[in-house]
């Protein structure tokens, strides 16, 4: 028998995992963003990719339900505020399974919001969402293995990669590889990526100094035309359609905190996340969060916590406990990789007083010098202000100078001003049209 | 710090919109002049409101303060650089339905007899004036001289001129007591000054507790860009009822378009000293104003925020010198009016501790109705 309900915020591994291991037990409302399940990771267009259907299946037929295309925009003790595309209801919930993944990190370098320049993962959804990269020239460059999956990926489809970049050093690397004999699944997909991107030069302690604009006369005037790369003394440029840039990824911690969740000890570098206990439970009862939001960890770790997540918060401790010796394996080998994968100072240098560092603002690095806080450069400079609200630049700006942005305050994404109207208990509804599960 | 073992004219506690007014109005007459700010300049109510400059009839205290204040605006506008995102965009008095309309009249005949240029719109010329609100509605009085600006950028500016003009700023410096002429500052230091005024919000009532205020809370919530979507300030004419109804929660109608071309959404109010956002507070001054401007509710909405106006009893701020201590003055107690009056509170100020004439009628605004007589006896 089925006891209590579960609503899972979030279909990527983590909270498929979740609705997987908790539907027998539950009665479990999955729901994301998207159209369908998977997240970024196993985002498939329009369709289901095979692994999220392998876990979303079974969690289906045990009576699980799925509500795609609706955003969380606020949420209390008792009910989430979603929002799809035509209308907005709150929905009630006794335990929540916090699965919200990550975003990815930007870091700023003269030209980095040129057209042409995307995020690596950003690059990869546009593929997989029917942009045609074949025969284009991309470099991809950053830090992280992401950038081997997303090199691997486009390769696929296609496109000619000019190289990859990675700005950490080989000792650095070594240090992972060594941590990742404790995970033989890390081994085989590292091996299996490198296999993939044969012949595709892969350079470590290099990176992207700045992007080049195409000239008034190209064709492609004002798009990517090259980017100047640095290896220790070494400068040269390298003529490219696109740059998949990638640092790695930041864990969306915001409904979590709006929530009144405490974040994790601050790793330095590092961006925010939540803390947990081992049942992968927050500091709110009845809140358990799973996947990167607790500190970024990759695929293997994402689904061991939301299994145990998922578990928890259908009452089903003991099952819970046999898979904690794994999840702390993975996050062993997760430490081990953000430690390889930390960020040169040197990077610190790259953007000029003219690199922009808030794009929905327009706010150059220049102008934040004037600044002294994130609250000051927000008041006074704009930065921040803009439809991300900070999201990106918050990022930068706490990297650059170790400025601290933390808000808990509703909307925590942008959101009509119907729906926001429908954010109290007792709302009158005739201002919205409600949708139905 | 240098400062501190410098001898002031003036001291001002308190950088926000008020203070920096009155800083540079002490730099003006001449007077050497210290600010002491205790956390970010201009980071209280200066950043939370809304950002307007209006002429507001409450009292006849107020109708002359906000006029005079007004006035004094129109004057800088030109030297005010383009972040202050000053736009003249008029204010839109909206009446419901033909009562209101009549009260719209007779608010238009006591503004006009003051020589604020305003008028009467009847139901078509308001859809004209303002396409975005709902039709049905009976009609408005138009400002057209009331304006928005960006708060924190205007005092930060007011701030520049005192600080141009040879006025310094103690940072970072909480003041623990006031003394008449000296300011205690946490960590033992002390601040000399001839006189000090008193402009840090709803802290002020810390330093001078005879002055009953209390933070009065208010919700607002910005959008996205639509550049076009409104052209007026518009607020519903029940608004000050409704604002100063009572010690309950009240919402009411008010929208401001920004020069970015975001709408600013207001507003709220209810005593309180909980900083979050409110969702039942905030559900209800939305849908108050979607029934105004029903297209109001595709927009999206960035962010939400909340902040407190320093509010007296009767409505209208202190500003003058404190009955029992002459050489502190008081210029608190703003409420939501503070960005208009912040200029013409700095001038009535100066007026009387310089003993000069008052532009207006200082009476109304003397911190001395607020405190209780005791036996003279025991003064000397």
């Amino acid at each position: 028998m089925k006891t209590g309900s579960v609503t899972i915020i979030g279909a990527g591994p983590a909270g498929l995992a979740a609705a997987a291991a908790a539907a027998p037990y539950a009665t479990v409302t999955l729901l994301d963003e998207n159209p369908g399940p998977g997240g970024q990771i196993w985002r498939a267009g329009a369709g289901t990719t095979t692994a999220a259907a392998e876990l979303w299946e079974p969690a289906r037929q045990a009576g699980a339900q799925w509500l795609g295309g609706c955003r969380v925009v606020a949420a209390d003790a008792h009910a989430l505020l979603l929002e799809n595309a035509t209308g907005a209801q709150r929905l009630p919930w006794e335990k929540l399974v916090l699965a919200p993944g990550a975003r990815e990190r930007f870091l700023p370098f003269p030209g980095w919001t040129l057209p042409g320049v995307l995020g690596a993962g950003g690059l990869q959804a546009l593929v997989k969402n029917g942009l045609d990269i074949r025969g284009q020239r991309v470099m991809v460059a950053g830090s992280g293995p992401l950038l081997l999956a997303a090199a691997a990926f486009l390769r696929s489809q296609g496109a000619i990669i000019a190289g990859i970049t990675e700005q950490a050093t080989r000792r650095q690397l070594a240090g992972l590889a060594w941590a990742s004999l404790v995970s033989p699944e890390k081994r085989k997909q590292a091996s299996g990526l490198f296999r993939q991107l044969r012949g595709v030069p892969y350079l470590t302690h290099c990176w992207v100094e700045a992007a080049e604009v195409q000239e008034s006369s190209h064709k492609n005037s004002g798009w990517l035309a090259a980017v100047r790369l640095r290896r220790g003394n070494r400068r040269w440029r390298e003529p490219c359609d696109w740059l998949a840039s990638g640092f790695g990824l930041a864990p969306n911690i915001e409904l979590a905190r709006l929530l009144g969740c405490a974040l994790a000890p601050a790793a330095e570098g590092r961006p925010s996340s939540i803390a947990v206990d081992d049942f992968q439970l927050a500091s709110q009862s009845n809140i358990w969060c799973a996947g990167e939001i607790t500190g970024i960890g990759g695929l293997e770790l994402s689904l061991l916590e939301g299994r145990i997540a998922g578990l928890a918060a259908a009452g089903q401790t003991a099952l819970a406990r046999r898979w904690l010796k794994a999840r702390d394996r993975q996050r062993h080998f997760a430490r081990a990789l953000a430690r390889a994968a930390r960020l040169d100072a040197e990077l610190r240098r790259l953007p000029g007083d003219e690199t922009v560092i808030c794009r929905c603002e327009d706010v150059p690095l220049g102008r934040l010098r004037e600044y002294h806080s994130w609250r000051e450069a927000r008041l006074l400079g704009r930065c921040g202000m803009g439809a991300c609200q900070g999201r990106i630049c918050s990022d930068i700006t706490g990297w650059l100078w170790n400025w601290q942005y933390d808000t808990t305050r509703p909307p925590v994404t942008p959101a009509r001003i119907s729906t926001l109207a429908l954010m109290a208990a007792n709302a009158e509804k005739a201002s919205s049209s409600e949708f139905i599960l | 710090m240098a400062s501190s073992n410098r001898t002031f004219d003036l001291a001002v506690i308190g950088c926000g919109i008020v203070g920096a007014a009155c800083a540079r109005a002490g730099t003006r007459a001449g007077l050497r002049t210290i600010i002491v700010e205790g956390s970010l300049a201009g980071g209280g109510a200066t950043a939370a409101g809304m950002g307007h400059i209006v002429v507001m009839d409450g009292s006849e205290a107020q109708l002359a303060l906000t006029l005079y204040s007004r006035r004094l605006w129109q004057q800088l506008i030109p030297e005010l650089p383009e972040a202050a995102e000053y736009r003249s965009c008029g204010t839109l008095w909206i009446a419901e339905h033909e009562a209101e309309l009549e009260l719209a009249r007779r608010k238009q005949a006591k503004l006009a007899g003051q020589g604020v240029a305003c008028e009467i719109l009847d139901a078509r010329q308001l859809m004209e004036a303002e396409p975005c609100l709902r039709p049905g509605l009976a009609g408005a009085l138009r400002v057209p001289d009331d304006g928005v600006l960006y708060p924190p950028i205007a005092a930060q500016w007011l701030w520049q001129q005192a600080q141009n003009a040879g006025a310094v700023m103690r940072s970072g410096a909480i003041v623990t007591r006031i003394q008449e002429q000296a300011i205690h500052v946490a960590g033992g230091d002390r601040i000399q000054a001839g006189a000090i005024i008193v402009a840090a919000g709803s802290q002020g009532a810390e330093l001078i507790p005879e002055i009953p205020l209390r933070p009065r809370k208010g919700h607002l919530l910005i959008t996205d860009r639509y550049p076009g979507f409104l052209r007026h300030q518009v607020v519903e004419l029940g608004y000050l009822q409704r604002a100063h109804a009572g010690t309950e929660s009240s919402v009411s109608f008010n929208l401001q378009p920004r020069a970015t071309g975001q709408v600013l959404i207001g507003s709220s109010r209810q005593y309180s000293h909980d900083r979050a956002v409110e969702p039942d507070v905030l559900s209800r001054m939305l849908a108050r104003a979607q029934s105004y401007v029903p297209r109001l509710g595709d927009l999206r909405g960035l962010r939400a925020w909340t902040g407190f106006r320093a509010a007296t009893p009767d409505d209208l701020p202190c500003i003058g010198p404190l009955p029992n201590r002459p050489h502190i003055f008081a210029a608190l107690g703003h409420e939501g009016l503070g960005i208009t009056t912040s200029l013409g509170t700095a001038e009535l100020l100066l007026a009387q501790m310089l003993g000069a004439e008052a532009p207006i009628p200082a009476g109304p605004f003397q911190p001395a109705r607020f405190f209780i007589e005791t036996s003279p006896a025991g003064h000397a």
